[in-house]
């Protein structure tokens, strides 16, 4: 079956997210990527066609493709993170689009999260500027391992090479500071087309590749960490049948490198070691599987496993801890407080931790730290130690994207209140 | 090293399968809102991989209006029988006789807006905590705000303005009393996702989606299936056509597309070459620019 529907079944999906301010062209650009592969459709069009006429625009607003919320229309601002989505025969994509301005760290960080890339705008007429800066620290803070910066509106600066040059001289210049291995620099002009899916004709000093050939090619077979196997255990399945009598099988998703049939594990927080007997998928029986695969183990020896423990590879083991050190991303309005008690949620494990000590802050406009003011309140980023009422297994959060990041809950609200990510 | 691809359906169907094994793990008393389209009949089909070999652990639970392709029914019963779920059904006639909701008249009444308290009655009744949906961010604008979970209060309402962020695959499900979950497995599927895994998986769909002789007629641009409790204007004409449904939902107000595709490759040969979304044929999401806005934050699907 699978033989007979390749070609258009094959596809790699690519998640990436954008940032940018309201006036540096980020919807042009969004809208011309959906337009130009068929995924906006003509009663979605006339709908923003409308609207616009009734406002009184000079143009079809495209933002209004992805402005969704009644007040975000008439406010003419992005309030939350939409998500979009396109294909073409290559890959499909998943577009996180994030606000610049309102709640812009949450957002933005939200967005990140799940990405393999970050498309960052400049506007070529303005260059490198301070929103620019904070994009970028947040797309290295959140890991994302491709950035692209788009040095848009080069048609306003007629083309020329030596203003792309400069801000390409500017941006690396703080780049040492981040921490992104692939950074890639492309001249576009979304509004008139250029080097947006089609060659630019205005550019040919401009070797490279166009945006979406770019999307369409980077290599993100090594975004994953397929070296330490980690499973964490979200559910335990009894069918309690006769058929399946004494079957006992762990759900979960992989969240790193592959496990085979036979392999042996490790498994916390008991620390008892066995091997893998069998990975069920629906009726399949595979003999390995990988991150991101959601599959059922089953294990030789009868231990005891529930939801929040972690079965992982014994060649490779995580950190165990009580004390974590890690950065947060503040979310809420309610300031995190120093000694304050909180949930939190680590892979599938749920538990309760107490703020030990905030060590500092970091400026995103800057980058610099502050070991001064150590309030951290909404859209601040800080480094802080936590106590866990359980010990957590995890990696750090560089080594692993899921098992080195937590969230943190306000108990009395419930709310989410931070992203955290384990140094 | 193995080299191991995984392509983007089976990442899709990996992500939606934690989503329902998190909401099994993570509430007392969730239930799969089914509707019969092919979209709630992915999210079985996914419900039952993500439990194998043991049943899906949570009843399916359909909001009938009463005005369905009769089809529909049958499927839905069918389905139920052989995932070995519990159906639970709730009607929306009920609502109207108990004179919680008024029926709409006019020419383009529909039950449509009237499931909403049908479906927040039987949630308080059988104290649902979780309400699975195959709700996608890809159908409509205000969906493409929505979260995986997606939090409601004690009056069902959704803020949209106001919520939770939600990071990497950690889903935070905590509520207090009285507070519910609307839960959207799919929602990174596209239509053309939905297709193709419905055509790999070799998943049974209600032959409605295939082309078939229907009596129908036009208003305001959209062919409607002919159904005895619909009302035509003066210069409405019924006419036998080749049609297929894109969606299915309350007949009332799901448009039917002329068509001649009778397989799945056809199907997913129409959709790559449409340029109308699939919603465009449903009246419902017409009603305004913030039609659907409006009934998701009073509680709708």
């Amino acid at each position: 079956m699978e033989n007979k529907t390749k070609g258009y079944l094959d596809m790699e999906l690519l998640r990436f997210t954008t940032a940018g301010s309201v006036d540096d062209g980020k919807s042009t650009l969004i809208g011309r990527l959906l337009y130009d592969s068929k995924a906006i459709f003509e009663d979605q069009l006339e709908s923003i066609e409308r609207t616009s006429k009734k406002r009184g625009d000079e143009h079809v607003d495209l933002a209004l493709l992805t402005d969704g919320l009644r007040a975000e229309r008439e406010q003419g601002i992005t309030i939350d993170v939409a998500y979009r989505y396109f294909a073409t025969p290559k890959r499909k994509f998943i577009i996180a689009d994030t606000p610049g301005h309102v709640q812009y760290t949450r957002n933005m960080v939200t967005g990140a999260s799940t990405a393999n890339l970050a498309l960052i705008l400049v506007d070529a007429r303005n260059g490198v500027v301070e929103q620019t800066l904070r994009h970028s620290f947040i797309a290295s803070l959140l890991q994302i391992p491709h950035v692209i910066v788009c040095i848009n509106k080069m048609d306003l600066v007629d083309y020329k090479e030596d203003v792309y040059e400069n801000i390409r001289k500017q941006f690396m210049s703080f780049a040492p500071k981040l921490d992104i291995n692939d950074i890639r620099f492309i001249p576009i002009s979304a509004l008139k087309g250029d080097n947006v899916v089609d060659r630019s004709k205005n550019m040919d000093w401009y070797n490279g590749a166009t945006l979406l050939y770019t999307l369409e090619n980077i290599y993100i077979g090594s975004d994953q960490n397929h070296i330490d196997g980690r499973f964490p255990v979200q559910y335990v399945i009894r069918p309690q049948s006769d058929e399946f009598h004494d079957y006992r099988g762990y759900a979960g998703k992989i969240e790193g490198g592959i496990f085979r049939v036979g392999d042996e594990v490790k498994v916390y927080p008991s620390e008892l070691t066995t091997k893998i007997k069998t990975i069920d998928f629906y009726k399949d029986s595979l003999k390995t599987a990988a991150k991101p695969q959601s599959v059922t183990i089953t294990l030789e020896d009868d231990i005891d496993i529930s939801r929040g423990d972690m079965i992982v590879n014994k060649n490779s083991l995580p950190k165990v801890s009580q004390e974590i050190d890690l950065m947060v991303c503040w979310f809420n309005e309610k300031a995190l407080m120093p000694g304050g008690k909180y949930a939190i949620k680590h892979t599938t494990k749920d538990a309760r931790c107490m703020i030990k000590d905030i060590s500092y802050k970091v400026d995103v406009n800057t980058l610099e730290r502050n070991f001064d003011d150590k309030k951290v309140g909404m859209n601040d980023i800080a480094r802080i130690k936590i106590k866990t009422t359980a010990a957590l297994f995890y990696d750090s959060y560089r080594k692993n994207r899921n098992t080195g990041s937590l969230i943190i809950i306000d108990e009395a609200t419930n709310e989410t209140v931070a992203a955290g990510m384990i140094v | 090293m193995d080299k191991i691809i995984i392509n983007h359906l089976r990442e899709l169907e990996s992500e939606s399968i934690h989503v329902m094994r998190e909401v099994a793990a993570q509430f007392e008393n969730p239930v799969l809102l089914f509707s019969g389209g092919k979209d709630s009949i992915v999210m079985v089909h996914l419900a039952r991989k993500a439990f194998h070999p043991a049943r899906i652990p949570f009843p399916l639970m359909h909001i009938d209006t009463g005005h369905n392709f009769d089809e529909t029914i049958e499927f839905r019963d069918r389905l139920a029988k052989e995932t070995g779920a519990e159906l639970i059904v709730r009607y929306v006639q009920d609502t109207i006789d108990q004179g919680k909701v008024v029926e709409e008249t006019g020419i383009n009444a529909s039950r449509n807006l009237l499931q909403t308290t049908t479906l927040l009655d039987s949630i308080e009744e059988l104290k649902i905590d979780a309400a699975l949906g195959g709700g996608r961010r890809d159908e409509e604008k205000a969906r493409a705000k929505e979260r995986f979970f997606s939090h409601r209060d004690e009056f069902g309402q959704w803020d949209p303005k106001n919520q939770r962020p939600e990071l990497w695959s950690l889903y935070n499900g905590r509520k207090k009393m009285g507070e519910h979950f609307r839960v959207f497995p799919i929602s990174n599927w596209t239509e053309m996702d939905v297709w193709q895994y419905i055509y790999m998986e070799n998943i049974d769909i209600p032959d409605l989606y295939f082309t078939h002789k229907r009596k129908v007629f036009k208003r305001d641009g959209t062919w409607l299936a002919l159904a005895p409790f619909m009302k035509l204007k003066d210069n409405e004409e019924v006419v036998e056509m080749d049609v297929r449904c894109r969606t299915i939902g309350d007949i009332t107000c799901t448009g039917v597309t002329l068509s001649k595709a009778n397989t799945l490759e056809d199907i997913i040969a129409e959709i790559a070459a449409t340029r109308v979304t699939e919603r465009g044929g449903r009246a419902d999401d017409k009603r305004s620019e913030a039609a659907m806005e409006d009934r998701k934050k009073e509680g709708y699907f």
